[in-house]
């Protein structure tokens, strides 16, 4: 990034290839859209790219590159928030984020799940967690498409009312 | 890993042909610009309006001109730390904090010795002196230009704890503003510093975390 600084464009697409692989890996394992993770990817190598002068060459790049990921990771959720007027069906998949590997968010995930009746709760794992689509869910399991939407719909219906707010 | 995406490499490309070399004292010097613009608008405006406390010259030699001095200066000194610190995202300002706290609580510390040591019948005079009514709405008047100033340059940089920014931008556009008006105000007790000024500032900083999520976005 010192290299980068003083204008070493060598370097400098070197530092860009590698950042960008790594904000690939750190917003993939947050977002489960490829397309979202990779427009913010794009958004962050343009942000290091217009603010590098906010980088201090006493501390380490990393630290810096991860705050910044950080920022538009969150920017970016907190508009999805606001924009959230959706509806059901068409809503996003990618909003049930937690960190894999993350104990407390899996632990927290499969207790809040036993709340549900075990026929639902592979819906939900099956399409919420695992990201499988309706219709393979369909096919799978032999319920038609409409009774699997309208369960899942009911189950998180019930899991936002007891979870107080916008569980998608 | 594999390779990127074509776009993002797209992307990359582009961003490799822009470099230009970026000096290392852009941050500093950016935010200095924001801060000095501001304070020069402020500076006009007391100079034009209101001009030098007609007691200047008496005043300097009273130890509370300058402790009320101190006060404000190393407020606006440690609040452009904790600004220049907040404009880079991995920023930490937790000794300015610090500082910062320091001196309020010492100046705190001075109004309360001084209302102890005075007859109760003194105390409203002590605190409210005889512009209370209008030194905390000037200050905050003048912080304004050197607030814009700031949050112009910050936008510039990148924070990534907006509101804390804001309150960093806000205690120092309060200080300096603080520091500025002090030239033309002939308040000098204590308790009137710490609650007026101390209060203005404040404000100001509190203004800072309110609007700092909303302007300093990027």
């Amino acid at each position: 990034m010192i290299e980068s600084l003083a204008g070493n464009d060598r370097a400098y697409r070197v530092l860009l290839q590698e950042s960008g692989k790594r904000l690939h890996a750190y917003y993939s394992r947050r977002l489960v859209e490829t397309a979202i993770t990779d427009d913010l990817v794009q958004e962050t190598l343009l942000a290091i790219h217009t603010r590098r002068s906010t980088y201090d060459p006493a501390r380490p790049f990393t630290a810096w590159l991860h705050a910044i990921a950080r920022y538009k990771l969150i920017d970016f959720l907190r508009n999805q928030r606001h924009r959230r007027t959706v509806s059901f069906e068409e809503a996003p998949e990618e909003a049930l984020i937690f960190e894999e590997g993350d104990p407390s968010a899996q632990l927290d995930l499969t207790q809040i799940l036993e709340m549900l009746s075990p026929r639902t709760r592979e819906l939900i794992r099956a399409v919420k967690i695992e990201g499988r689509s309706i219709a393979e869910v369909s096919t799978a399991s032999g319920l038609s498409e409409s009774a699997i939407k309208v369960a899942m719909h009911r189950a998180m219906a019930r899991l936002s009312k007891k979870f107080g707010r916008d569980v998608p | 890993m594999s390779e990127l995406p074509a776009k993002t490499s797209d992307l990359i490309d582009q961003l490799v042909t822009d470099l230009r070399p970026e000096s290392r004292s852009r941050l500093l010097r950016s935010i200095s610009l924001g801060v000095l613009s501001g304070a020069v608008v402020s500076g006009i405006v007391v100079g034009s309006l209101w001009g030098v406390r007609p007691d200047m010259a008496a005043a300097l030699h009273t130890s509370t001109f300058w402790i009320k001095e101190f006060f404000v200066l190393s407020l606006a000194i440690v609040g452009f730390f904790i600004a220049l610190k907040m404009a880079r995202p991995d920023g930490q300002a937790r000794g300015f904090i610090f500082l910062a706290i320091v001196i309020v609580l010492g100046l705190g510390t001075l109004a309360v010795l001084q209302l102890a040591s005075a007859p109760t019948e003194l105390w409203k005079r002590l605190i409210m002196g005889n512009t209370s009514a209008v030194c905390p709405w000037l200050i905050l008047l003048l912080a304004i230009p050197i607030m814009l100033g700031l949050i112009w340059a910050m936008r510039r940089m990148a924070p990534t704890r907006l509101q804390f920014a804001g309150v960093a931008a806000g205690l120092t556009a309060g200080a300096l503003s603080a520091l500025i008006y002090s030239v033309s105000c002939d308040e000098s007790t204590m308790p009137f510093i710490f609650i007026w000024y101390g209060g203005a500032i404040a404000v100001m900083a509190m203004i800072g975390a309110f609007v700092g999520p909303r302007v300093l976005r990027w």
